[in-house]
């Protein structure tokens, strides 16, 4: 495999992983809102978090573009505050796959907080441990199973995350360019499908792997929940 | 202890309106389900929030909704035993038993003593394995000893021995009895069961529908519980042993008693229970009939329901409770003030 090809596996790896990483925190946050809290306002929540799944990706690429490009609101205020920078950055990568895998993420560990029996909840609460000793004690031990799914899930979609990213952040070798936007590239030129099936391999062995790792945590969990 | 508890909480049609004050010992608060008693104890535990009203334990005020008073649960250190003893499956029994007392760190006294207690429930070995491979009697006594360790100034038990087979349920009441008598906790006791409110319970607190019906000591009350295994408790002092026949003799306010050979000491005091179905009634002294206790008293009051009727007698003081047919009660003229004698089939022991 050329230098380029190593480059866009690498970049994708760090896509994943970090719009995985970053999106975990907000994601559990959601999730135990939307399973255990009543307030004013949830449909709009559980709605906007489903948006990206049913939205055509470039649709969600071209608002990320508009809210965060250097000019929109967000991303000119977080360039001003913060010096963060989104727009044709390997971070505004992150970002929309972040974005386009948030609502399965926040699905699985939803369903599985869901799961907890309150009960307990409320027996960690009679034993001393105030609600977020209970929430880090219990329902987030209980719900672990839900969480490497959901993370999982993430992951997947960013490795293969292709429309939103290349509408928000183009599609720049060394940068922006993820794999799936690299084996794009190599269709469009001549000569180019021996690259693009090298990827394509590349490719296939990341997702087997996250599956197969995802499938090996849980079955420890699996058993330590299980076994004498 | 002293409880302390004047509520009011409607919930749909149900409307819970209790207020009775307890003494130390064990509490039994008895009814028949539906009656409110779970809602009572999750309002002294914090798990309900009542509508109206106050829970005062030992001079702290937990909940006082004219005040403005809502102590969280957490911070009350309540103990609670639920029916389904809900340890947690992720962690060891082990982890189970010292949950509580993590958080309960720096308050005042020691946080229980992990081996002491451990030995008085009879789990020391079962600390290293998980909730999931234990029994229900097993289980009971860790969600006790969790309880216990988070160091509570009162137990609740709401039925702890409800979701369990009869040879469990003989397994787990001897720890209890221990727990009332060496770890002196105070306990409120949830029970719809009169054999285990009289082997227990030093006081007993009545619910039904919702509201509080009797209230005193459990010698008093408990011929007044509507239940169909319901009964009467005599205290009785042992007087000798038949070691020819095995048998026991024992002395009460009511007469002597013979029973089945106790392992009790000559002089010990013991609770018999004697259930009404096992009482039946005659107008003349008995001849010549196989059972050998037979104990005379005085009518003092009849409820009749339907077919049935539960003749209260005093005998000479004491309480005995007769579950008779209308029929029956209406073919001997039994009225309050007649002299009538008491055939008791069967009594059952509990040490007191």
């Amino acid at each position: 495999m050329s230098e380029e090809e190593w480059t866009a596996v690498r970049l994708s790896l760090l896509v994943a992983v970090t719009a995985t990483a970053a999106s975990l925190p907000p994601g559990i946050a959601i999730a135990w809102l939307l399973a255990r809290r009543r307030f004013w306002g949830k449909g709009l929540l559980d709605t906007a978090v489903h948006l990206p799944l049913i939205m055509p990706p470039v649709v969600t690429g071209f608002l990320l573009l508009i809210l965060f490009g250097r000019h929109g609101p967000i991303g000119a205020f977080l360039d001003q505050a913060f010096g963060i920078v989104f727009a044709f950055r390997w971070t505004g990568a992150a970002l929309a796959c972040a974005v386009m895998g948030f609502p399965l993420m926040v699905r699985a560990i939803r369903l599985s907080i869901e799961a907890v029996d309150t009960r307990l909840e409320a027996a960690a609460g009679t034993l001393g441990a105030n609600p977020p000793w209970v929430f880090v004690t219990i329902t987030l031990p209980l719900c672990l199973p839900g969480i490497i799914a959901g993370a999982i899930l993430s992951f997947a979609k960013s490795m293969g995350e292709f429309g939103a990213t290349i509408t928000f952040v183009s599609n720049i070798p060394g940068e922006t360019q993820t794999l799936p936007s690299a084996i794009y590239t190599f269709t469009q030129v001549p000569g180019g499908d021996a690259g693009a099936l090298r990827l394509t391999a590349v490719s296939i062995a990341i997702s087997m792997a996250a599956l197969l790792g995802s499938e090996l945590l849980a079955r420890r969990i699996g058993a330590r929940h299980v076994a004498a | 202890m002293s409880l302390d508890i004047d509520i009011e909480h409607a919930r749909g049609a149900f409307r819970l309106a209790a207020r009775f004050t307890s003494q130390p010992g064990v509490t039994a608060l008895f009814g028949r389900s539906g009656s409110g008693k779970s809602s009572l104890v999750d309002i002294v535990a914090g798990l309900i929030r009542p509508q109206r009203g106050k829970v005062v334990v030992e001079g702290q005020t937990l909940v006082d909704t004219a005040r403005g008073v809502y102590i969280p649960r957490h911070r009350r250190r309540i103990g609670y035993v639920f029916q389904d003893s809900r340890l947690f499956p992720h962690l060891s029994v082990r982890q189970n038993l010292l949950y509580g007392r993590w958080f309960s760190r720096g308050e005042d006294g020691a946080a229980g003593d992990f081996g002491a207690i451990v030995d008085l429930l009879g789990i020391a070995a079962l600390t290293e394995r998980r909730p999931d491979s234990l029994s229900g009697g097993e289980r009971q006594r860790v969600a006790i000893g969790r309880a216990l360790l988070a160091h509570p100034r009162l137990l609740l038990m709401d039925e702890p021995l409800a979701s369990l087979d009869e040879a469990r349920r003989a397994e787990i009441l001897p720890y209890i009895e221990r727990l009332r008598d060496v770890a002196g906790v105070p306990i409120l006791y949830v029970s719809h069961s009169v054999a285990e409110v009289a082997r227990l319970a030093t006081t007993v607190v009545i619910l039904s529908e919702g509201k509080v019906t009797a209230v005193g000591p459990v010698l008093d009350i408990l011929p007044l519980a509507d239940a169909s295994d319901g009964g009467s408790a005599l205290e009785a002092v042992v007087a000798c042993h038949d070691e020819e026949f095995q048998l026991t003799t024992l002395a009460s306010a009511a007469g002597e008693l013979q029973v089945p050979k106790l392992a009790a000491v000559v002089g010990s005091t013991v609770r018999a229970y004697i259930r009404s179905r096992d009482v039946m009634l005659s107008l003349q002294p008995p001849q010549e009939i196989s059972a050998l206790n037979v104990l005379a008293g005085k009518v003092s009051m009849i409820s009749e329901g339907g077919a049935q009727a539960d003749v209260r007698l005093d005998c000479n003081g004491a309480t005995l409770m007769a579950r008779l047919t209308a029929k029956s009660v209406r073919r001997l003229a039994l009225a309050p003030g007649r002299p009538v004698f008491a055939v008791i089939k069967s009594v059952s022991f509990e040490r007191s």
